[in-house]
């Protein structure tokens, strides 16, 4: 029997914002790759936990702070199951990918990089997966190496191999491309690492949106996501990390809850996951967060990626039907994701003139600017589609993009 | 409701087309660069100074409609004016664009310019209408021959 579709009109309705108007128009909210919407199930997780939970953890000896410590500890287990990491231990909560890149940069290069040692990066890398290790290989006097891709944003496996040398400590790479959709072959870059001792970062705040990861199939080192691109709220993220790797690392930051004794003279520090997670964490951003791990779990996830499929090739075709238009990204693999430029308009001007008709992409150069030198665009469209988005979304966003065109005929 | 007729204006959507003095000098006394480096909007601006007069201006770079059709609206309101006359049209723009949409607009002086009040409503894109102001000022007072041809 053949699998019943996926019913966005249905989980549309989970979504409180998707409801509003804009322009006098209903939203059409086509910016998943900056920011996702929340279910109702997130935002009411939210509001239960200051109104029934709130302490701080770790601490209290009073029944309260036992509550608020377990629900935020209960996040981490949903973390870990929703990544299928080994153990909870290995997920530790960070406010986004940026924090997430920036804590493995600086603990993991004050430790191991020596000057002549290389980091190894790729050409489709957002601002976060470059500038961290800029700023590492600076202090530490190691090179930073970029892997180059195709014209159609796929990575020259090729060069990979051939960069990956004696002197590379680390690999970080984006599991998808926040600004080509490119899904790049994670476990076969870990696979050629591996064989060559390097350890590999995954960077996965655009690839968790649109599926469940399993950290230990792929065998990657490190693997970062955002809450709030996956749905739940701003401001907390994951660091997944091997225990063994984790162990390995100095601390991040200092401050309470990382330590295990302090004196004047010494202070030792407490085990991963709490030796990187320095001060009061973002309590109620973590519960938020397995609420919305909660709510992605009850998915049916091979009609999430059927329905998505459909989106990027019914966006596709109707965009690239429109005169003046090219799109950028075409790999094979792609997520839900299409960057577009039309010929003699400014993606700015795109996203005012769209905007008026309620639909809302992102105009820019996506926190990717070697991108789109690579490509010779000062910015580009963005249209970024989630679960809840549908072929009447893409209609919209099509005759408001022909709108657009036709203001600059 | 803001009304996007009102923000690219035919003379928004010209100028844009075909911008005026969209060009290197060969002899700038002065220049600077300006950039929007949040939305990637970029320009180049020269002028060449006869004295305090502008006898050439020109400017280079990549953005949306809005900055381009504002630089090439400056080049023509400034050209063959002295740099206080040119600090003052700055003053007069950048009033006209932070004003509250809806305010009346005082357009003595400020010619096809007026052009760009349509941009009020659209408080995202003030930036970019200003972006050429902030750099002719910055050329302005940026020191004589401070900038190379390369």
């Amino acid at each position: 029997m053949p699998r019943p579709a996926f019913d966005a009109e249905r989980v549309r309705r989970d979504f409180p914002l998707l409801q509003t108007t804009v322009h006098g128009k209903p939203l059409i909210y086509l910016d998943n790759a900056a920011t996702s919407q929340k279910p109702r199930v997130v935002i009411a997780r939210t509001e239960q936990y200051y109104t029934t939970e709130n302490a701080n953890v770790h601490r209290g000896v009073y029944e309260l702070s036992e509550r608020a410590t377990a629900a935020y500890e209960d996040a981490r287990e949903k973390a870990r199951a929703f990544l299928n990491a080994g153990r909870a231990s290995e997920i530790v909560f960070v406010r986004g990918t940026t924090e997430a890149i920036n804590l493995v940069a600086s603990s993991f290069g004050r430790k191991e990089l020596e000057p002549g040692d290389e980091v190894l990066i790729t050409a489709m890398e957002h601002h976060s997966n470059i500038v961290p290790w800029q700023l590492i290989c600076a202090e530490r006097g190691a090179t930073l190496r970029v892997v180059p891709m195709s014209r159609r944003g796929e990575l020259l496996m090729d060069e990979f191999a051939g960069l990956l040398g004696p002197r590379t400590k680390l690999a970080a790479v984006a599991h998808v491309s926040n600004s080509l959709g490119t899904i790049n072959p994670i476990a076969d870059i870990v696979r050629q690492a591996h064989a060559r001792g390097v350890p590999v970062l995954v960077d996965g705040a655009q690839a968790a949106p649109h599926q469940p990861i399993d950290v230990r199939g792929l065998g990657v080192d490190f693997y970062t996501v955002s809450g709030h691109k996956m749905f739940g709220p701003t401001g907390i993220g994951l660091l997944y990390g091997t225990a063994e790797r984790l162990e390995a690392l100095p601390p991040y930051q200092g401050g309470g809850d990382m330590i295990k004794t302090v004196t004047f003279a010494r202070t030792t520090y407490a085990d991963p996951p709490a030796r990187f997670e320095a001060g009061t964490p973002n309590i109620a951003g973590a519960v938020g967060l397995g609420a919305a791990i909660d709510y992605l779990c009850g998915l049916d996830w091979p009609a999430v990626r059927a329905h998505e499929e459909d989106l990027l090739a019914y966006a596709t075709d109707r965009l690239s039907a429109i005169p003046g238009v090219e799109l950028f990204g075409t790999a094979a693999h792609k997520a839900s994701v299409v960057s577009f430029t039309i010929r003699g308009v400014h993606a700015h001007d795109v996203g005012t003139i769209v905007d008026q008709e309620g639909v809302a992409i992102r105009t820019g150069h996506h926190c990717t600017q070697p991108v789109m030198d690579f490509f010779g665009v000062p910015a580009t469209a963005r249209a970024s589609f989630a679960f809840y988005n549908t072929r009447a979304d893409v209609d919209i966003l099509a005759s408001a993009v022909q709108k657009a065109a036709k203001v600059f005929s | 409701m803001a009304d996007l007729s009102d923000l690219y204006q035919q003379i928004i959507v010209e100028h844009n087309r075909s911008p005026r003095n969209f060009k290197k000098l060969a002899h700038p006394t002065r220049g600077a660069e300006g950039a929007n480096p949040l939305c990637g909007d970029q320009i180049r601006l020269e002028v060449e100074l006869d004295g305090d007069r502008i006898t050439d201006i020109g400017f280079q770079g990549s953005g949306c409609a809005i900055s381009q059709a504002s630089a090439s609206l400056l080049t023509g309101a400034v050209h063959g004016k002295t740099a206080d006359e040119a600090q003052a049209l700055f003053r007069a723009v950048h009033a006209m664009l932070t004003s509250a949409p809806g305010a009346p607009v005082d357009t003595a002086g400020l010619g096809k310019l007026a052009a760009l009040a349509g941009v009020r409503q659209f408080p995202v894109r003030v930036k970019c209408a200003s972006l050429p102001w902030h750099t002719l000022r910055a050329a302005l007072e940026s020191k004589a021959k401070a900038v190379t041809t390369e």
